[in-house]
């Protein structure tokens, strides 16, 4: 997709005037994180939980060029096929030739961030097949021609409103005057609709949560069942995913499940959890005849061995995105990219280039509450603030941010003239608040007091008022 | 984590730059409150910022010259405290990471191991159940956000808030969300800052108290600043002023 | 180059492996053999009653509905008052599972039990779990002729007959006993591990059954009178 990062202020200035946006923003700040809460309160082994998850996905990782050469030997051994993607084009040429070879004009896609990421629909529209998403929120916002703004919630920027207009507009064959006014009545119309698309499609493509080593499965874990239809009906099933999603056994996988859903939606379990181990077997009476596995890298294996390792670890549970504040003040799109909130704030950078994304690692007050939730105990705000440590060593932040920086810093190591500077500018400021307590404006302040008063400072600081104290008291014991 | 203090300790105060500039009152509250706990307290003269613009813009080399400057005029102390979350945080949690595998790295553990926060030296440390003071009227209190998720402050302040006669604590919704100020954020990304320090002050108002309390002034600048842009009539205090009992005028609001 | 050569080794690179390290090798093959079993919530180390009675309460704290009968006679006649409670047609579809065949279906007059995996104008299908696993009211499923995986997903209503022998405290106790039918590092083609009805919350995150696979999650118990009248 067209990546829009380098435009996030006025991105950000944008979504924070959209009503609409501001109102569906409101479901995120209270949904996700009181129920989180619940469940994560009902399970004591909760924090120990973390801590083997992200045990799990170091030693993988540390590991994972063996564990993924063993995952393959398990997929073919189950009668699939894996492909290697180094980049997105790769991966896209290869399901392009999967697809082709199956005679595919349409495809049924679960929901998927890899494929966002590697910009599969416009790809496939492009090539004269037709992708059609059936997860309800994906469904939505393919409708509209949007991209999701979240990677759990993709419509969670869109009010049921605005819902109804699209499906009006699409499913034009209905009738008219038939009532969609609640959730209820659009779901039941998507589910309809898309129930036709699953026995249509050639092809169906899913995701994957999990790559088990141990015994070549892929796992998907969704709450609708769009995912399992999607990859039970059409004669080819492709799995798309990438090389950090490997896991060595099953009992690896159960540790982390354990972790996701909680943190992802506060449940205790998705609905469906689903291990799939290569195509149909003799005597089967449902499932796909061909099973296909594309691995892609795209930028991963470049962040192996660096500080941005840790961030392999991610399990796109949503939770980071779910509690950051500035996700909720702008929602996922401001990000202009596939991964919004703080996980997006690194894995942009990572995979997109920092040239192009360096306002995401700087767009956060480093609250630390990712951190907190983080289900694999990923340290967001430290790898964001390495971005810009490289950022600043390359010169990639603007030259008057630079030199004020750097001004300042000179005086800071320095306390006499750091002293000095102080004992001057503070009269200076008296002289633009003319002794009112606070300002409204105030030069090269503009940020600060577009928004908001500053209190004037006192007319002298702290240090020189404790030094005449002290010269004082030693005065008078003299 | 109580210790048992033999001998009256010596502490540095880092009073922060801000509070420097801005709200001497809190060093002096600061200071009154660390002697009435029973210390020593002595005021660095060579101390300047913790660094934290320079840390979180990247400039990793400027913020290691900061920090040089901060260890060497506090390292002989039995104890560094500082009013801030935030800045105790920086020299508690980052210093060390700024000189790993470095001649000072053993320098900078021995100096972060003595770092507090001013609530959570005066509970912790020194044991501190209750201050004698008095305000009148209802607070809110907000917790910063590095205090809180650095340094686990949450229970100490407020403890020491309920000794303080005729002050009534009414919780405002979120008090864990950030405020939006986020040092240099809140000038680079105005609006989102804005957008942020809007719902927090929406809280504030909710809650119906006619005090906002917090332990960080950057923070407070920030959510007075807004409070009385919209002209609202709350008093904003750094949470160590109430608790000394120092009622000169509420931030913002004073002559200069 | 191949992608995949190009992607070991750029893996390698990173890691800073040499391509025939055999400490690496040695720790992968172990982990492999042996996986620690890692941290399992203590919530489902019951004893046997107590364990059924977590299932159910799981189960349905996420919608499920749950009924125990005695027998495994006795299922016919409970899945036929299910179809009349929800006005549906006396029609059920199923697969093979010999554990299902052997019910008495004959004596429930009227009630017609289609063989085979699903068609999109099933309303109900019945289907019989490999186990269920009380931590979270979860039940686990597998793929064949027995019970087709199209039967837990196109039907609207899908009734699951779980036997009370076989409710687990944990996932890990289920995933053992699949690894002891299937051996080890072999799997059905698919493992499906259900927990309540499909939802959905993707409008305004309100909270809807029955998105696209059923709306309702029925199961039976089969408790052989185990769990007396405690419940």
């Amino acid at each position: 997709m067209q990546i829009t990062s380098p435009e996030f202020k006025k991105n950000a200035r944008s979504a924070l005037s959209d009503t609409q946006l501001q109102k569906a923003l409101g479901h995120v700040r209270t949904g996700f994180i009181d129920k989180r809460q619940a469940s994560v309160d009902a399970l004591p082994e909760f924090d120990e939980l973390r801590d083997s998850a992200r045990a799990i996905k170091d030693h993988t990782l540390a590991h994972l060029d063996l564990y993924l050469e063993r995952y393959e030997e398990k997929v073919k051994s189950a009668g699939g096929y894996v492909h290697w993607a180094e980049t997105a084009e790769d991966a896209r040429s290869v399901i392009l030739d999967i697809c082709r070879a199956a005679g595919a004009r349409t495809v049924t896609k679960g929901k998927s961030m890899i494929t966002e990421e590697i910009g599969l629909n416009e790809f496939f529209e492009k090539e004269g097949v037709r992708p059609v998403e059936t997860d309800l929120g994906e469904y939505i916002i393919q409708l509209r021609g949007e991209h999701p703004s979240h990677i759990i919630a993709p419509a969670v920027h869109l009010n049921k409103e605005q819902v109804e207009a699209d499906f009006r507009r699409v499913h034009d064959h209905l009738r008219p005057n038939r009532d969609l006014s609640e959730p209820e009545s659009l779901l039941a119309e998507a589910r309809r609709v898309l129930r036709s698309e699953y026995f249509t499609a050639d092809v169906g493509i899913t995701g994957a949560n999990f790559l088990v080593a141990e015994t070549g499965s892929s796992v998907i874990v969704t709450n609708e069942g769009n995912g399992d239809l999607t990859q039970t009906l059409p004669r080819v099933h492709v799995v798309v995913a990438s090389i950090e999603k490997v896991v060595p056994t099953l009992e690896d996988m159960s540790q982390i499940l354990r972790v996701l859903a909680r943190s992802a939606t506060g449940q205790d379990m998705s609905v469906y959890t689903t291990v799939s181990t290569g195509p149909r077997r003799p005597g089967d009476p449902d499932g796909p005849d061909e099973y296909h596995v594309v691995l892609l890298d795209n930028g991963r294996s470049s962040m192996l061995g660096t500080e941005f390792q840790d961030m392999l670890r991610c399990i796109r549970c949503g939770a980071c995105m779910n509690h950051c504040p500035i996700y909720h003040a702008v929602g996922g799109h401001a990000y202009g990219w596939v991964y919004p909130g703080p996980m997006g704030a690194v894995l942009t950078p990572s995979l997109a280039g920092i040239d192009k994304s360096g306002h995401l690692p700087n767009a956060s007050t480093f609250c630390g509450r990712c951190e907190a939730v983080c289900p694999m105990k990923i340290p967001l705000p430290k790898m964001m603030r390495h971005w810009r440590e490289r950022e600043f060593a390359r010169g990639l932040n603007p030259a008057t941010q630079r030199y004020g920086l750097r001004a300042w810093a000179l005086f800071a190591s320095r306390p006499r003239l750091y002293h000095l500077a102080a004992s001057f500018a503070i009269p200076a400021l008296s002289f633009f608040t003319g002794r009112r307590p606070r300002f409204r404006y105030l030069p090269f302040a503009g940020g600060w007091t577009r928004h908001r008063d500053l209190p004037a400072p006192e007319n002298r600081t702290f240090l020189q008022q404790w030094r005449s104290r002290q010269a004082a008291k030693q005065e008078a014991q003299a | 984590m109580k210790q048992e203090i033999s001998k009256r300790p010596r502490v540095g105060l880092f009073v922060t730059c801000l509070v420097d500039l801005f709200r001497p009152s809190v060093g002096f509250a600061s200071v009154k409150l660390l002697e009435k706990a029973g210390c020593d307290v002595e005021v660095p003269m060579a101390q300047t910022c913790c660094g934290q613009p320079a840390y979180n813009s990247g400039d990793r080399a400027d913020t290691i010259a900061i920090a040089k400057n901060t260890i060497k005029a506090f390292e002989e102390y039995d104890y560094i405290v500082a009013p801030s979350g935030s800045c105790a945080g920086m020299l508690k949690k980052h210093y060390p990471l700024l000189f790993k595998e470095s001649a000072w790295e053993e320098r900078a553990e021995a100096f972060s191991a003595r770092v507090h926060e001013l609530m959570s030296f005066l509970v912790d440390v020194m044991g501190v159940e209750r201050v004698e003071a008095a305000h009148e009227g209802n607070v809110t209190y907000h917790d910063s956000c590095s205090g809180l998720r650095e340094l686990g402050i949450q229970e100490q302040p407020r403890r020491l808030l309920s000794s303080v006669s005729g002050l009534q604590l009414k919780e405002m919704r979120d008090p864990d969300v950030c405020c939006g100020f986020g040092g240099t954020f809140c000038v680079k990304y105005p609006d989102i800052s804005n957008k942020i320090v809007a719902e927090k002050t929406d809280n504030i108002r909710a809650s119906g108290a006619d005090t906002l309390l917090a332990g960080d002034l950057g923070c407070l600048m920030n959510m007075a600043g807004k409070l009385q842009r919209e002209g609202a009539e709350v008093n904003v205090r750094h949470v160590a002023e109430v608790l000394a009992g120092m009622d000169g005028p509420a931030i913002g609001k004073g002559e200069s | 180059m191949s992608g995949r050569e190009a992607i070991l080794k750029k893996v390698r690179g990173a890691l800073g492996a040499p391509l025939d390290d055999a400490a690496r090798a040695k720790a992968v093959r172990q982990r492999l053999a042996k996986a620690p079993t890692g941290v399992v919530p203590a919530r489902g180390r019951l004893p046997e009653e107590e364990r059924i009675a977590l299932f159910r309460q799981m189960a349905e704290k996420v919608s499920a509905t749950v009924e125990h009968v005695k027998k495994t006679g006795d299922v016919p006649n409970a899945v036929a008052a299910y179809l009349r409670s929800k006005n549906l047609p006396a029609s059920v579809r199923m697969g093979g599972d010999e554990r299902l065949r052997a019910m008495p279906w004959g004596r429930v007059k009227a009630l017609e039990t289609k063989t085979g995996p699903a068609d999109p104008d099933d309303e109900v299908g019945v289907s019989h779990a490999l186990a269920g696993i009380a931590e979270t009211g979860t039940v686990a499923l597998y793929s064949g002729v027995e019970n087709p995986t199209t039967v837990n997903f196109l039907p609207e209503h899908h009734i699951v007959v779980v036997d009370a022998k076989d409710i687990e405290g944990d996932l890990e106790t289920t995933l053992s006993r699949l690894k002891k039918r299937f051996g080890k590092g072999k799997m059905p083609r698919t493992l499906n591990l259900i927990t309540g009805p499909s939802r959905s919350g993707d409008i305004e995150q309100k909270l809807l059954l029955g998105a696209h696979g059923p709306r309702a999650l029925h199961l039976i118990v089969v408790d052989d009178g185990r769990i007396g009248n405690k419940l």
